[in-house]
């Protein structure tokens, strides 16, 4: 009796996956696989239909990604974007944390305040702040000048030595709210106790985050710096809206949709996205492992 | 009340120096947007750091020299019925996931977890030839189809946390009485679920009315455009001279109904963010 009920059970369920396990193997396994597929043949957005087996050719052949210089350049940049943004929003995520845990007046104001990086769209950021950075009319330039920090205006947007700093700005801007959020909710699990005891014995407040703050922290905040890497990883909106396809910013996402669509290079394009995701997958494999996400187990 | 010292006082000065200039960083680019949209077009090339006019000028415009308002209509059709689709394939999904217990459970969900994951450009081209075979290339509904491998991994896995948490007395209550699953979930659950499902549809719908990759590849006339594909792509008279009082214009549009549900839902919206990421 007992053993048809579960067995029922285990019928209902599979039911009730159904209807969301054949969507996601509609629009994520099948347009993976063929995406891999894909990058296996000499495949042309024009006549997808009729492409050539090539095998390994888009990655190991002559003129492969593996010898191409900009693949390399992209991979590159799309690495230091990544490591820039995320160790400065870490950073400024923890700080303003920490501001927010305090109790002031108006404090539910401002944790509003910050998260409107975060509720506006990234192509309206980066238009909005591509107006601010603009060379002749732009409000960066003017506040800068100034200020005295500049002798004269920048082409923040043009200048290929100054786009690299303009993404990674706009990116800060936008995401560290994020970041601020994640941290937020770990300080906030954190035992009262232990601040508690510090401040008793009068330890130094800036001795107080580094001892005991940052060790308890410190789980939470690795899982957190992952989940944006990956996600910076792929950046594709900003880059395009606000810089476009110019090499100095190029990452994984622009080289490999500007080989797809502007090149119609499918095949090769392809193969650029599919080296993409293991990268990607590589990540997530770290990510799971160092969350130590505990699933289905009770 | 500890003593007035001027160390405390100069503390409390820097406290709130801090708290002032993460403020201003995070709030002026939306601000100036405003007094942008605001200006003339002659006006708009003079560098003011306050409102110096209220002109809707650029407001009218926005809707007059582009194909706006059909743009955030597709913009809001696209996302309301990616939301429905995804809460309810993700409530039925959750309530098998969440309450019963059987084989290969941990690896659908870390599956699930994986997918959520994916780069979109890694699908692009297999999701574009998929588009083109369903007949739905420059329409509507391949946006809601290819949309669904972002908002339904983070929906099944919210929903799916929240419903654990339920009593299970209540289930076996209702199984007693001959209710079936499906009575379990749309009148047992749904009911208190309310919290939950407005938190991730919430979030998909956020997600879904920013999305800016698949929304540029997948549509291809301004009829079918969403609002930031429309907005990427305003261009003037030349390419050289964007016209900026419209673009902020559409920009402070699309904005203002996301900060305003971001004000209001504060507190939701944080809850479903870091359940996915920080509890795990």
């Amino acid at each position: 009796m007992a053993d048809r009920l579960s067995r029922n059970r285990t019928r209902t369920a599979w039911l009730f996956l159904t209807p969301m396990l054949v969507v996601l193997a509609l629009v994520a396994a099948w347009p993976l696989l063929r995406t891999i597929w894909l990058g296996l043949t000499d495949a042309n957005l024009l006549h997808l239909d009729d492409s050539k087996w090539v095998g390994l050719d888009n990655y190991t052949g002559k003129g492969g990604l593996l010898h191409d210089k900009v693949w390399w350049s992209a991979v590159r940049n799309t690495l230091w974007f990544t490591l820039l943004t995320v160790s400065i929003e870490t950073v400024l995520g923890t700080v303003i944390a920490l501001v927010l845990t305090r109790t002031f007046p108006g404090r539910a104001l401002v944790r509003a305040a910050v998260l409107i990086p975060w509720a506006i769209p990234t192509v309206v950021s980066a238009k909005m702040w591509s107006w601010m950075l603009n060379d002749q009319f732009g409000i960066v330039n003017d506040l800068l000048l100034k200020v005295g920090l500049i002798d004269g205006p920048k082409a923040w947007t043009a200048d290929p030595g100054l786009l690299m700093t303009s993404v990674v700005l706009v990116d800060v801007w936008k995401t560290t709210p994020f970041m601020a959020l994640l941290v937020l909710a770990a300080l906030q699990m954190l035992p009262k106790e232990c601040y508690e005891a510090a401040q008793i014995d009068g330890v130094h407040p800036v001795k107080v985050f580094f001892k005991v703050t940052l060790p308890l922290i410190r789980p939470a905040v690795m899982v957190a710096v992952i989940f944006r890497a990956l996600d910076a990883i792929r950046i594709f909106d900003l880059i395009y809206v606000l810089i476009g396809s110019r090499e100095s910013t190029m990452t994984m996402s622009i080289y490999a949709r500007q080989q797809l669509i502007e090149f119609q290079q499918v095949g090769y394009g392809s193969a650029a996205s599919t080296l993409l995701f293991f990268i990607v997958a590589l990540l997530t494999i770290v990510y799971v492992l160092v969350g130590r996400v505990k699933l289905g187990s009770d | 009340m500890p003593p007035i010292t001027t160390g405390r006082v100069v503390k409390t000065s820097l406290f709130y120096l801090l708290v002032l200039a993460i403020v201003a960083f995070a709030v002026f680019p939306f601000y100036y947007a405003i007094l942008s949209s605001l200006k003339t077009s002659s006006q708009l090339f003079d560098i003011d750091y306050f409102p110096v006019r209220w002109n809707f000028g650029n407001y009218v415009g926005v809707f007059r020299d582009n194909p706006f308002a059909t743009n955030l209509w597709n913009s809001l059709l696209v996302a309301v019925v990616t939301v429905m689709v995804s809460l309810f394939l993700g409530v039925t999904a959750a309530y098998a996931l969440a309450r019963i217990r059987f084989r290969g459970r941990g690896l659908l969900l870390m599956t699930i977890l994986g997918v959520s994951m994916f780069p979109q450009i890694a699908v692009l081209s297999g999701m574009y030839q998929l588009v083109r075979a369903l007949g739905l290339y420059n329409h509507l509904g391949a946006l809601v189809l290819s949309y669904m491998i972002f908002t339904l991994p983070f929906t099944v896995w919210v929903l799916t946390t929240f419903m654990r948490e339920l009593p299970k007395e209540l289930e076996e209550a209702a199984i007693l009485d001959g209710a079936s699953p499906w009575v379990i979930v749309t009148r047992v659950f749904m009911p208190l679920m309310g919290p939950a499902i407005v938190t991730t549809g919430l979030l998909a719908f956020i997600a879904a009315w920013n999305e800016f990759l698949f929304a540029l590849t997948f549509t291809l006339t301004n009829n079918e455009r969403t609002v930031p594909v429309g907005i990427a792509t305003m261009s003037g008279a030349s390419a050289h001279e964007l016209p900026w009082g419209n673009i902020m214009a559409a920009s402070v549009i699309v904005t203002l109904p996301l900060v305003l549900l971001v004000l209001v839902f504060q507190r939701r919206i944080v809850s479903g963010l870091t359940a996915g990421a920080v509890k795990g």
